[in-house]
This record gives structure tokens, sequence and C-alpha cells, in this order.
């Protein structure tokens, strides 16, 4: 049989199996060979919610999807050209996030009476009752290969079993005519310490190629052509590292030591991680015993002149509340980075939404201003995180990073910077000539962050706390109109901020009677959507915010350039409503919104914005 | 030991509110002289608090102090020990700001040992917000909360302390001056978590409470100030002292039953085991004195000098990781040309 090569520009690639099948590592493989090999790459991990269910049931299904392109891409893919599913369960779970032409690779060894049956299927032809008998089905043994392909290792059967993930991996690679040798080298330095594990996974991955490359499958394999990236040293990152090294980055810049007071969140928890590990550069962690402590260490260690930050999701940011309002009332710099995931209460702790919005604005007592901006990008959460501790830093004020799981766990390709671009981070310290005649609460009066006198340091030695106090002398203070004095210069020293921060700026078409108007994490899918507009001859712009409080000095500006303005967001209207209630009445703001913790799709943003002409 | 500070370089301006009365005024003037004594200049000190009347100590004290959030006090001074080791950090706090609301940072702050200085002020009540039963008022105390008594058992601090792994407790009554200012010395120069007990009258809301105690003429035989190396020996003539009793203490007479100073109890502070410690501090009248000064001061390692060894050996490790240019070399990479 003839095997046809297509070139495409992107395709969507989706692993998946049961949770122990090692489909996370698999999908990460792929990802990091594609970008070496100098695709654009994207990528989203869908994990199961619980944590170990039943092998093999639907519950228990974990993916990975990984976009790769020729050029630009900003999303992970709404339908996957090629579905790798290991199970009966992970094909059923899966089958709404595929193509209606797509390659379905199937483990066929699991699809048997008793797998067909944990997957709750009712009838013995699983393809014909999920309706995608349009898709290629390649029905490949894989176990049974893997434990033939292993047969002599020494290996015992479960630990051959759980290399069949290689084979799959392998197999794809053929699909995608993408040469072993990066993966072998990535295998190596996963494996590298268990030689043996090392030998077995690398010959399984390699049969898994050859066996593509032999069989007689009527399928096309595909090429995807590396893009023209900008010059540079690249790594796969994703938006929970990139958040931990942008702080560090702001540490260095700042001179200050970092400290990161946490407790366990998902899907918070790997900045954490990451810091924890990062003691080679000076880095404290403390795992607090829980999230209010996690908060108040930070502001201990901040009051000490570091550098201090808490990473949390939106439960957190709940238990977090009366300590970010004192850190607003003592004005002391705090980098507060909500992760956030589905809610209420527990929600959905591994899914993305954006429904933490108004609690981080507004979410404390008292008149209690923050600063909040957003990450939009798995890579620049890196910038974010740094701009959220050179704000914090050079205002004296909470910043609230908002994140989400999507950009948490998702990973794109990062150009890595070299610090010597960033710019220095300047704290407000107060100097030498002012001792005597300095009160902790003297002001900046340009704006009106106060001077910082660490704790320790010689000849300034002063009292704060959550009482309001009087706004020269810093004395506990009840006067009523010092409290109207102190509440509007908390408000102004946050509002000023907005004149150091980036303009908003227009993407897609600027000269559209339409703007789609997005904050946060879903960028990819709202520019994704934009440009597909533009291309279809629908004029549209489109305006993402990063800065949400303050918003940008020229934000009402320009709003008012359009008649339609349509906000999409992962939740029910917040950042609408906010909208309206900064922006000056007469702007027509429309909603999209989506409440199922899970990304927009593409499509579905298209479609809404269509439906808006 | 003479030092270069006195009591007044310790005062802050700020003038003290708390009632006439209040063993809250005596627990201050013994930490500026304790201060003093310990000759830290009050610019490497600071003095971190929760909400309460005790917590309004830092304003009154002229070092570094942060009056913060009902019941974090010991979360914040973690942070702020661990951020900057080389100050003295003390917490002020009360029983409902600790042992209520804060009960569980202080026994994490305990348990990890950290180097603070915990002064914990019992007085049995919640004062500022004028007289509800708190975590250590005894069972079927009579408040504005609890107007038919309360139905629950009360925390005794000493037992928190030590079953959270505590080196350090110490416990002084307000009216003791003398010894008072041993005791947070004591604290002071132990490396790592001291709590003292502070035992304070609210002439308001529950005057008397230490009453069986703090009277001066029965104060000596209800009492025992213990110091390491020393006997157990109390009271007004300073006959009556402590032995064990199989696994049980017991108050004996010198001179009665043949019993003789050698007889009596040495305190040991610096026992690794904490049983007798245990014993002691919960010693309770009318048949037991109430054991004041430092019942237990165990060296171990602290926190805070745990974190900073682990980033220097860790530093140590990776001499070639100095900055975050040189971490990125350590990453997964690849070059487009």
């Amino acid at each position: 049989m003839i095997v046809t090569n297509k070139t495409l520009d992107k395709a969507v690639i989706r692993f998946c199996g049961d949770s122990g099948d090692g489909m996370q590592l698999t999908g990460t493989l792929f990802s990091t060979l594609s970008a070496v090999f100098g695709n654009e790459i994207s990528t989203f991990p869908d994990y199961p919610a619980e944590m170990r269910a039943p092998q093999g049931s639907l519950s228990g299904v974990s993916g990975y999807q990984v976009h790769i392109g020729a050029q630009k891409i900003y999303t992970p893919g709404d339908q996957a050209d090629v579905l790798i599913a290991m199970n009966p369960a992970a094909l059923k779970t899966n089958v709404k996030n595929i193509k209606r032409d797509a390659v379905v690779v199937i483990d066929e060894d699991t699809f048997d009476q008793s797998g067909l049956e944990k997957a709750e299927f009712k009838t013995d032809n699983p393809f014909k009752e999920l309706n995608i008998e349009s898709a290629q089905i390649l029905s490949v043994p894989i176990s049974s290969l893997t434990k033939s392909s292993l047969a002599d290792s020494g290996l015992d059967n479960k630990s051959i079993l759980r290399c069949k993930n290689m084979f799959a991996l392998g197999f794809v690679c053929w699909l995608f005519n993408k040469p072993l040798e990066q993966a072998e080298h990535l295998l190596g330095n996963k494996f590298g310490k268990k030689p043996t594990l090392l030998q077995a996974n690398l010959k399984v991955m390699t049969d898994g190629y050859n066996y593509g490359h032999n069989i007689h499958a009527s399928v096309s394999t595909y090429t995807v052509n590396p893009t023209k990236m900008e010059k540079g040293t690249y790594t796969d990152v994703k938006g929970n590292q990139a958040t931990a090294w942008g702080l560090i980055a702001a540490s260095e810049k700042s001179g200050l030591p970092l400290f990161l007071g946490s407790y366990p969140i998902t899907p918070a928890t790997d900045i954490l991680h990451e810091l924890a590990a990062r003691k080679e550069l000076g880095v404290k962690t403390v795992q607090a015993e829980d999230e209010i402590a996690g908060v108040c260490t930070a502001i201990g260690a901040a009051f000490g002149g570091n550098l201090a930050a808490t990473s949390t999701s939106g439960p957190g940011i709940a238990l977090k509340s009366e300590a970010i309002g004192l850190a607003v009332m003592a004005e002391l710099p705090l980098v507060v980075i909500d992760v956030q995931r589905g809610g209420p209460s527990t929600g959905l702790p591994t899914k993305a939404e954006q429904t933490d919005l108004l609690q981080a604005l507004y979410g404390r007592n008292g008149e209690s201003p923050c600063v909040v901006i957003a990450a939009s990008t798995p890579a620049n959460c890196f910038d974010y995180a740094f701009q959220a501790a050179k704000i914090a830093l050079e205002h004296m004020t909470p910043v609230i990073l908002m994140t989400d799981a999507f950009l948490a766990n998702g990973s794109s390709a990062w150009r890595i910077p070299d610090m010597k671009d960033y710019p220095a981070i300047v704290p407000p310290f107060v100097p030498e000539e002012m001792q005597g005649q300095w009160a902790p609460y003297l002001r900046n009066d340009k704006n009106f962050v106060r001077y910082w006198a660490v704790a320790g340091r010689k000849g300034f030695a002063h009292r704060i706390g959550g009482l309001e106090k009087d706004g020269r002398t810093g004395a506990i203070s009840t006067d009523p109109e010092n409290h109207q004095r102190m509440t509007d210069l908390r408000q102004k020293k946050v509002d000023a901020i907005a004149q150091v921060i980036p303009p908003l700026k227009v993407e897609g078409d600027p000269t559209a009677d339409v703007l789609v108007v997005g904050w946060g994490g879903t960028y990819g899918h709202l520019y994704a959507a934009v440009e597909e507009l533009n291309a279809a001859g629908r004029k549209t712009a489109l305006a993402h915010f990063n800065y949400i409080n303050p918003l940008p000095a020229n934000t009402a500006e320009v709003l008012s350039k359009y008649k339609k303005i349509v906000v999409c967001e992962l939740n029910n209207g917040q950042f609408a409503a906010y909208l309206r209630s900064k922006m000056p009445a007469g702007l027509d703001i429309r909603q999209f919104d989506k409440v199922q913790a899970q990304p927009f799709s593409v499509e579905e943003v298209r479609e809404a914005v269509l439906a808006q002409f | 030991m003479e030092t270069n500070y006195t009591p007044q370089d310790y005062k802050s301006s700020g003038k003290v509110k708390w009632c006439p009365g209040c063993g809250d005024h005596a627990v201050l003037n013994t930490l500026h002289k304790a201060m003093a004594e310990l000759g830290v200049a009050p610019d490497q000190m600071a003095v971190i608090s929760g909400i309460g009347c005790s917590s309004r100590l830092p304003y009154y004290m002229n070092s570094y102090g942060f009056h913060t959030i009902h019941g974090r006090a010991s979360a914040i001074a973690t942070g702020l020990k661990t951020a900057n080791p080389d100050l003295t950090v003390w917490q002020v706090t009360g029983d409902g700001d600790c042992l209520a609301i804060g009960g569980n940072h202080f026994i994490h702050a305990v348990r990890r040992n950290v180097d603070l200085n915990i002064i914990l002020m019992n007085n049995r009540i919640y004062g500022l917000t004028k007289g509800q039963y708190s975590p250590t008022s005894p069972k079927g105390f009579i408040s504005k909360s609890s107007p038919y008594g309360t139905v629950e058992e009360p925390f005794r601090p000493a037992e928190l302390c030590l079953g959270a792994r505590g080196q350090f407790f110490a416990r002084l009554l307000d009216v003791d001056l003398k010894n008072s200012q041993e005791t947070l010395v004591a604290a002071a120069r132990h490396k790592g978590c001291s709590v003292v007990e502070a035992l304070v009258n609210c002439v308001i809301f529950n005057d008397g409470t230490h009453r069986d105690i703090q009277e001066k003429e029965f104060r000596a035989d209800r009492t025992i100030y213990l110091r390491h190396g020393e006997k157990m020996i109390f009271g007004n003539n300073r006959d009556k002292g402590l032995m064990l009793d199989g696994f049980q203490l017991k108050v004996v007479t010198i001179g009665q039953d043949g019993i003789t100073e050698d007889d009596i109890l040495t305190h040991d502070a610096h026992c690794i085991d904490n049983t007798l410690h245990f014993k002691l501090a919960t010693m309770t009248g009318p048949d037991f004195p109430v054991a004041l000064g430092v019942i237990r001061d165990v060296e171990a390692p602290t926190y805070e000098e745990e974190v900073r060894r682990q980033v220097a050996d860790v530093q140590a490790k990776r001499p070639q990781v100095k900055c975050l240019n040189d971490f990125f070399k350590t990453l997964e990479t690849w070059e487009i040309k």
C-alpha cells in the first residue's frame, strides 16, 4: 500500500489513557521534541479530578493535548486531528474533542469485553456506538507489542506494561515524521539514572516507530514544518514555572531576597514546588500550616524587607482576604498569586475558570483597593509575575496576580530572556538623611507612596498596624476626617499606578466596529477567533487586558471608538460588570460568558462574536 | 550585666491606654527592664502582636512593632524571623488571640521552633470585647457569653506548648516583678521558640482570676519558683518541697518523716524528656503549688537557622548557578538560529 504524506500548517494531537498510563509524560515529550524540531507549540493537560479512579474507568482518564504549528499558534487547539486512546474509556471521554475525520489510534488489546464494560459501552462496537465511523481508526495491539518488544528485557510484566506509552510515542513520531534522535535525548535525561528502564523505554519507542513504518495502514503521515521563530535559546515552560521564575527575576532586579509563604492547593502548588527547589538562588519558602499563615508569613517577611509572595487558588484567596487587607492598611509590598480554578467552594480544582475576578477586586472588608493584574499566556506569566513584584515593591501595595489552571499547567515554547534586558526595581527606601524628620506614613507627593524603613534598619524603629492611623505620624487615629483622607490616599496611590503601566493596545483590525474584549488566560482563544473573523472578511478588533486595577489610562478612549463591545470571559460577566462601573455611560457592552471550567474553543468565540454583527 | 541601654530607651512616646491596675502594665515595664538587661538595641528588635488588650503592647515599645490581625501574630512573626534571622522577635498575645483564633499558628510556630519569644498574657477572659469567656476560662465560668456557665474544658497553655514539642516554657505572675524579669531574660536568651505564660489580672472583667496565688501573704505557699539546678523548695518557711512518688509528684515537708533537703528534687530545665516538665507545668492548687519561672529550656535547632543552612548548603553544591541567567543554562533548551 501507499503511505501518503500531507503537509499541514498545524495539527492537534491528543494523548489520552488511564491516569496510570503515562499520558502526561508522553504528551510533554512529544510537545518538547516538536518544539526542538522548530514547531510552535501550545499544550493543555486535562487531568482527572480523582486522585486514583478505578483502572479503566471513565473518571480515571487523563489527557494531554498538543497543538503544533508551522506558523504562530495561540491555543492548544479546539479539536484533535489525531487522538491516541489507550483504552475504551479514553476513547469515550475524548471523542467530543476530535474532528470528524480525525485519525484515532487505539490500543486494541484493551478493547476487550472487560475494557468495554469498564467504559460502560453497551455494545461490542464502540465506534458505531460513539458515531465516529467517519474517523480513521488505527487499531494497534500496543500492549501485546510492548510485551513482545520487552520479552527478553528481564523486567517484570507490570514494568513492561508501563512502557506502552513509549510505543504510542514512537508511533506518533512516525505519524508526524519526527526523527527519534531528539526523543532519545529527552528520554536519556528522564531515565538517565535508571539504565535498565532507559533501555526498555528506548526499545519500545523505536519499535513503535518501526511498527508505523512497516504496517500497511491506509493512513497518511503528516509533516508540520518548522516555523520561523525569533533567534534565541528556547525552553518549554509551564505557567506555574514561569510565574515562579518571574518572582526570582524581580528578586534579582530589586536586590531583595525572595520569600514565599504558601499552602498546597491545586492548581497553584507547582509554584511552591519550583521555588522550594531554587535554594541555590537564595529563595526561602515556608510551607505554612494553612492559607492564612501562607499570606501572614509573607507579610512578616515583607515587614522584614524581603520580596514577599504567597501563591494560592480561589479558596485560598477567600481565606487570605483579611490579611491582604492588613497589607493594604499597613502599605506593605506583597505579591498574591491566584491560580484560578472552577468554583464556588471546592468546585473543580483541576479546571480553569476566571470566576475570582470580583473576589480579587473587592473581596475584602472596608475600602481596600488592591492592584490586580493578569497573565495571558503560560510564558508571559514570567513577565507579569515580574511586573506584579515591581509594582508591589515600588508602590508599597499588595498586588494580586491572576493566572488560571489553563495557563498554570499549559506550556509553550519560550525564548529565554537575558536578565540584563529587564528593568531595575527600586523600592522607595527612606533616604538616610530623613532620619529624625521621617514618619512611617510620610509619602512621596507624586505617587502617594510611603517611604519604607525595613525592620532592623538602624535609627528608624517604628510601629505600624491594621488600625487606622494618623496620616502624618502613623499613630492610631479614629478622627473622621483623617479616615476619609487616608481612605482617599490609599485609593489615589493605586489609581496613580495607571501612569506607569502600558496603554491598552488593540489587535486584529482596529478599524472594525466590533471590539472583542477579554482578560487573562483567554488571550490565545480570543486572538485566534478574531484572526479567523478578519480572515473571513468580518472586521473585528481585540483589546485584551493584563492590567485590571487600575485599568490602563487610555481604556475609555479605546473602548469609546467601537460601536459594539463583546466581553468574552469564563465567568458570568465579572469583567463586563467592572468595565460598566468604570467606563463612561453609553458604551454598548455585551457579554459572551462560559462557566464550564473549560477554556473557550476558538469556534464558539468566533460564532458568538459573529452573532453580534 | 552592664549594657548601654536603660529601660527608658525601650519606652515609646505612645500613651499607655490599658486600664489602671491591669496586669499588662507590669509585663510591659518588665519587658523594658529585661531588654535593657539584654542590651539589644531597640531597632534590632521587633514586637509582633495580634488583636486584644495585650496586643496593644508594640505601640508602647520604642522598637520595630507590628500590630497585626486577630490570631495571626505567630505566623507573621515566623515570616519576619525567617526573613530576617538577626532580629530579636517578640510576640505579644493573649489567651483568646493565641489559643482560640490563633491556636493553629501558635502550635505550628512552637513545633517549628522558630526563635520567637512569645509572651502569652493569660487573664482567662476577652477584655477588649468586654467580657466573654476564653479558651482558658475554667469550666462553669460565668461571663456575658456564658450566663449559665461554660460547659467546656479550658486549655492549659503549658500542655499545648509541650504537646507541640515546645522546647521552652516558663510562667510568670504579673505582680512578681523581680522573678518576671529573670524569666523574660531567660526566654530571650533561649535559642528557639520560647513561650512565657504571663498570668495577668483583668481588673474590669475578671478581677482576681489569679488571686489564689497573687496575694502576698500566701504567694510563697502556693507557688514554686523553679530555677535550673536548684532544689524544688517553696513555702513561707522554705520548708516544703517536691518529690516523686512513683510516677507522681508529691509535696513534702522538710523535717517531717525523716525527709531532708537532699531528698527534694533538683530542677533540670535542660532535660530533653519533657515528662517531668509536663507534671511541673500542670500543677495546680490546692494540693500543689503553681510553678513559676523557667520550667523547660532545651536547646534545639531553630527553624530560621535550618532554612538559612539549607540555602547555604544548596548554594555550596551548585556554585555554577548564582543567578537566574545561570539557572536558565541548566534547563532543557534548544537553539533557533
